[in-house]
C-alpha cells in the first residue's frame, strides 16, 4: 500500500519535473473534438465494391497480381510492392475482381489511378493469416510467446508485407522509415498522439478504446530501431487517452526500470502534432533544414501506425482497414468508423446520416490541412482520416484576399519561423529561386499563415502552387538536358557517319588514282620498250612477234579450211548433190539478177 | 631622381608578375554565355527559331542577332530568365507564339505507318524506333514535341497529343483571388448528387 503510494507520488513528481519546450507561433483553435470523441468506435457495413488505389502511399505504385475475374479474399496481396519506397496493398474483404482501372481517387488533384475494383461477396473470408507472436493458449510451436524472441528483421519484415505507412499523413513505407532509423542508431523514438486538428478524433478514440495495441505497437516498433528512450506526446485536451495509456503503461514500466516509456501531456496549440513541432517540445531539438529527424536521432511514428503494426505482428492480419473520423455539423451522428480501405465515401456518409439541407463542403482531412473532395464516390484511402462535412457558415469561406499590408501576423505565427510574405511575394511573382533562399520546402503547409492572415490571402495555396512549379522546373531541366545529349550524341553519329564516307569515297579515289597510275605507267612502259628497245628485248619481242605470226597464219588456216570443208557434206548422195547445186545455181542466178534491178 | 625610378619600375614589375601569376593560377572557370543560355533553353531542337536547334540560337543570341523572344516552347517564362541573364528589356512572345499550349508528345498511328524511315531521319534526339518496311514507335518520355517529324511522313500518320496528367506530374493551379467561389460550386454540384443518393427509398 505504501509502496504503490510512494511511486505514484514518485510518477506525479516526475510528471511535474518534466520540462517542456515550446515551439515558435502556432495558433489557437476551437477543437471542436467532443462532436465525436465520445462515441464508441463503429463499424461500416461491408459495401457493394471496393475501389483500392495501388498507390496509397508515397513511392512506386504497387504492381497489381489479379486478374479481373479472380477472387480474392480479405487479406490477400492484390498488389506487390515495387522498389524499395513503396508498399504492398491488400484485398479488404472477400470477393471478385472486376475491373483494374483508372478511377477518381481523393486527391485534391481530382486525377484518376490505377484501382483494383472488388465485388464483394459477403462472406467477408479471411486469408490465413500469418502471426508472429501467439497466445500463450495457443497450440502453434513455431509462434513465439514474446517480443524479445523476435529479431529486428523478422519484426520489420512482417511490417513490410502487412503494407503499414505512416498513418498520420506523410503515407512514408513504415518499414523503410524503422530500417533506416535502425541503421542511422536513432535512440528516440517518438509517438505522435498530438492529433492538433479541429474535428478530428480517430486517434483519440484509438487510444480510449484500444491502449494496450497502442503500446505493444510502440514496444515493437522500439524493437525495431533499437531506441533506448520512447516517449509518446499526446495533446492536453484529451486527458481520457491520457489516462488510459498510463494506466496499461504502468504494469510495463513498472517491470523495465532502464527503458521507460513516457506519456507527455503537451499544450493544446496548432500545430502541436507537426513532427517537427513535436519534437521540438519533447526534446528541444530542432530537425535541421531540409533534414530529416534520424539526423537528430529521432524517429517520429503515429499512434495509429503502432496499432496497424500490433495487428501486423500479434494477429497477422495487414492493413485493411483504418477509423475515420466523420464529423461536422451536417453529420446526422458524428462518429468514428472502422471502415475497409476502399470503401466509396458515399456509403460511409450515408451509414453516418447526413442533414441534407446543411451540407456545404465535404473536406478529407480537418479544416487546416484538408481539401474539398474532388467526388463522394473516391474511396477511402490508407490517408483518409476525417471526412468532415460542414454545414453553411461552420466553416467560413474566406472573402476576397486584398492586398498585403505587411502586417507581418503570417510570420508570428509560423511554426517553421519562416518568413511567409516574402516567400509569397516571390510565389507570386514566380521567382522559383528566391522563394527557394527563403526556404520555402522547410513549410509543412500547416495554414496558419492564410488563417492569421488579416488581407485573407490564400498564402499556403501560394507555397503550394510555388513548390509543385519549382518540381516541375526540374523535371522540365532534367528532360531538357536528356534531349541535349541525345542531340548532340545524334550529330556525333551523324558527323561520323558522313566523316566515314568521305573516308570511304577518299578511299576509292586513291584507289582509282593508283591504278590509273599504274596503268599509265604500264603504257610508259610499254612505249619506252618499244621505241628504244635493248638487243635482249628486241629478241624477245621478234620472238614474240614471229609467235603472233605464227598464230595468225594458223588460225586463217584453220578457218579456211573450215570453209572449204562442211561438215554435213561428206558423204551426200547424188541426188542430194544434184539439190544442193540446183539450189546454189538459183541463188546466184538471183542475186545477179537483184543486182541488175539495182 | 634615379633611384625612385628604378624602386617603381622594379616594384611594378614584381606587382605585375604577382598579379599575373594569380591571374593563371586562380582563374575562375566561368561557362561562357553561350552554355548558359543553351541551359535555359528547352532543348526541343525545334527550329521554331528559324536557327538549326537550340545551340545555334543561343550562339546567336550571344552574338546578337537574335531576339530572345523567338521561343514558343519556352514561353513567357523563359524569356523572363533570358532577360535576367542578359540583362535586357524583357521581351512579349511573338502574336503567332503566343499561343499558350501545355507540352506534346508525337504519337504515330501504327496502323496507318509505312515504315518509311523518314520521320526517324527527322527526329533530332533520336526518339523515334523502327527500321524500313517495319512499324515506327515513339519513345514518348524521349520525345520533345518539336513537331519536327509531321511534315516528312508521307501518309501523315502522326500526330501530337498532350502529355497525360499523372499523380507524378500534377501541380497546384495558381491562386486566383476567387479560387475558394469555384471550389464551392464544385462542392454543391458533388452534394447534390449525395442528396439525390440520399433520398432514394
Amino acid at each position: 500500500m505504501s509502496q504503490s503510494l510512494s511511486t505514484s507520488v514518485a510518477q506525479k513528481l516526475k510528471e511535474k519535473v518534466r520540462h517542456l519546450w515550446s515551439f515558435p507561433g502556432g495558433i489557437h483553435l476551437s477543437g471542436k473534438k467532443s462532436l465525436s470523441n465520445h462515441q464508441p468506435i463503429t463499424t461500416a457495413q461491408t459495401p457493394k465494391q471496393l475501389i483500392i488505389p495501388l498507390s496509397q502511399h508515397i513511392g512506386q505504385p504497387a504492381d497489381p497480381i489479379v486478374k479481373v475475374g479472380d477472387k480474392v479474399l480479405k487479406g490477400q496481396v492484390i498488389g506487390y510492392a515495387s522498389g524499395s519506397v513503396s508498399a504492398p496493398v491488400h484485398a479488404s474483404c472477400s470477393g471478385t475482381v472486376t475491373a483494374i482501372e483508372e478511377r477518381l481517387i481523393p486527391h485534391p488533384s481530382g486525377l484518376s489511378a490505377l484501382c483494383v475494383v472488388i465485388d464483394t461477396d459477403g462472406y467477408d473470408q479471411w486469408i490465413k493469416c500469418s502471426p508472429l507472436i501467439g497466445d500463450s493458449s495457443d497450440s502453434d510451436d513455431t509462434l513465439y510467446q514474446t517480443i524479445s524472441d523476435l529479431s529486428s528483421h523478422q519484426i520489420s519484415d512482417q511490417i513490410a508485407n502487412a503494407g503499414i505507412v505512416g498513418l498520420g499523413g506523410a503515407l512514408y513505407p513504415a518499414a523503410a522509415k524503422l530500417r533506416t532509423a535502425e541503421r542511422m542508431q536513432t535512440d528516440t523514438l517518438i509517438i505522435n498522439a498530438a492529433e492538433c486538428e479541429p474535428y478530428i478524433t480517430c486517434d483519440d478514440i484509438l487510444i480510449q478504446r484500444r491502449p494496450e495495441e497502442v503500446i505493444l505497437g510502440i514496444l515493437l516498433m522500439k524493437k525495431v530501431v533499437g531506441a533506448k528512450k520512447c516517449l509518446i506526446g499526446i495533446e492536453d485536451n484529451k486527458p481520457e487517452a491520457y489516462k488510459a495509456l498510463l494506466n496499461s503503461l504502468r504494469g510495463y514500466n513498472n517491470t523495465h526500470t532502464e527503458a521507460q516509456i513516457e506519456v507527455i501531456q503537451v499544450p493544446t496549440r496548432y500545430p502541436a502534432g507537426g513532427e517537427k513541432q513535436l519534437i521540438q517540445m519533447l526534446t528541444g531539438r530542432e530537425v535541421p533544414t531540409q533534414g530529416l529527424p534520424m539526423n537528430i536521432g529521432i524517429i517520429c511514428h503515429n499512434v495509429t501506425t503502432a496499432v496497424a503494426v500490433y495487428h501486423a505482428v500479434y494477429r497477422g492480419e495487414p492493413l485493411i482497414s483504418r477509423i475515420v473520423t466523420i464529423t461536422g455539423g451536417a453529420v446526422k451522428q458524428p462518429q468514428n468508423m472502422e471502415v475497409p480501405l476502399g470503401t466509396p465515401i458515399r456509403d460511409i456518409l450515408n451509414q453516418a446520416g447526413l442533414n441534407k439541407d446543411k451540407v456545404e463542403k465535404i473536406i478529407m482531412g480537418g479544416p487546416m490541412m484538408g481539401f474539398a473532395l474532388p467526388s463522394i464516390d473516391t474511396p477511402v484511402t490508407k490517408a483518409t482520416n476525417c471526412i468532415l462535412v460542414s454545414e453553411k457558415g461552420e466553416l467560413a469561406t474566406p472573402p476576397p484576399a486584398m492586398p498585403c499590408i505587411r502586417c507581418a501576423r503570417c510570420s508570428d505565427v509560423c511554426p517553421m519561423s519562416l518568413l511567409p510574405q516574402q516567400m509569397y511575394w516571390y510565389a507570386k511573382a514566380r521567382d522559383l529561386e528566391k522563394v527557394q533562399d527563403y526556404n520555402i520546402f522547410d513549410c509543412i503547409e500547416c495554414g496558419c499563415c492564410s488563417y492569421a492572415c488579416p488581407s485573407n490571402i490564400p498564402l499556403v495555396q501560394y507555397y503550394r502552387y510555388a513548390k509543385t512549379e519549382i518540381w516541375d522546373d526540374e523535371r522540365e531541366r532534367n528532360k531538357s538536358n536528356i534531349a541535349r545529349d541525345r542531340h548532340e550524341f545524334r550529330k556525333e553519329r551523324l558527323e561520323k557517319a558522313k566523316a566515314a564516307k568521305a573516308e570511304a569515297a577518299r578511299l576509292r579515289k586513291e584507289k582509282l588514282a593508283k591504278k590509273k597510275a599504274l596503268d599509265a605507267e604500264k603504257a610508259k612502259q610499254e612505249k619506252e620498250k618499244s621505241s628504244t628497245p635493248s638487243d635482249e628485248t628486241k629478241a624477245v619481242a621478234s620472238s614474240s612477234a614471229d609467235l603472233i605470226q605464227e598464230a595468225i597464219a594458223r588460225s586463217k588456216a584453220k578457218k579456211a579450211q573450215q570453209q572449204s570443208q562442211k561438215k554435213n557434206t561428206d558423204n551426200l548422195t547424188e541426188a542430194q548433190q544434184k539439190k544442193i547445186d540446183e539450189i546454189n545455181e538459183r541463188r546466184r542466178n538471183r542475186s545477179s539478177s537483184e543486182k541488175t534491178e539495182e | 631622381m634615379l633611384s625612385g625610378i628604378i624602386a617603381l619600375i622594379v616594384l611594378a614589375s614584381f606587382f605585375g608578375m604577382v598579379l599575373g601569376l594569380a591571374a593563371v593560377v586562380f582563374k575562375v572557370e566561368s561557362s561562357p554565355v553561350v552554355e548558359q543560355i543553351d541551359a535555359l533553353l528547352p532543348q526541343t531542337q525545334c527550329g521554331q527559331c528559324s536557327f538549326a536547334g537550340c545551340r545555334p540560337y543561343a550562339e546567336a543570341i550571344a552574338a546578337g542577332e537574335a531576339q530572345i523572344n523567338l521561343c514558343p516552347p519556352g514561353g513567357e517564362n523563359l524569356v523572363q530568365s533570358l532577360a535576367d541573364l542578359l540583362d535586357v528589356e524583357v521581351l512579349p512572345l511573338g502574336e503567332d507564339e503566343a499561343v499558350v499550349q501545355g507540352p506534346i508528345v508525337a504519337v504515330i498511328i501504327e496502323e496507318t505507318c509505312i515504315g518509311c524511315t523518314l520521320c526517324i531521319q527527322a527526329c533530332p534526339v533520336d526518339a523515334i524506333l523502327g527500321a524500313a518496311k517495319q512499324m515506327h514507335t515513339v519513345i514518348e518520355s524521349e520525345c520533345t514535341g518539336c513537331e519536327l517529324c509531321i511534315a516528312p511522313c508521307p501518309v501523315d500518320c502522326i500526330e501530337m497529343i498532350p502529355v497525360k496528367q499523372t499523380l507524378k506530374n500534377w501541380r497546384w493551379p495558381e491562386p486566383q483571388y476567387n479560387a475558394n467561389n469555384r471550389e464551392a460550386e464544385s462542392i454543391f454540384t458533388t452534394i447534390d448528387h449525395v442528396l439525390a443518393e440520399n433520398s432514394r427509398p
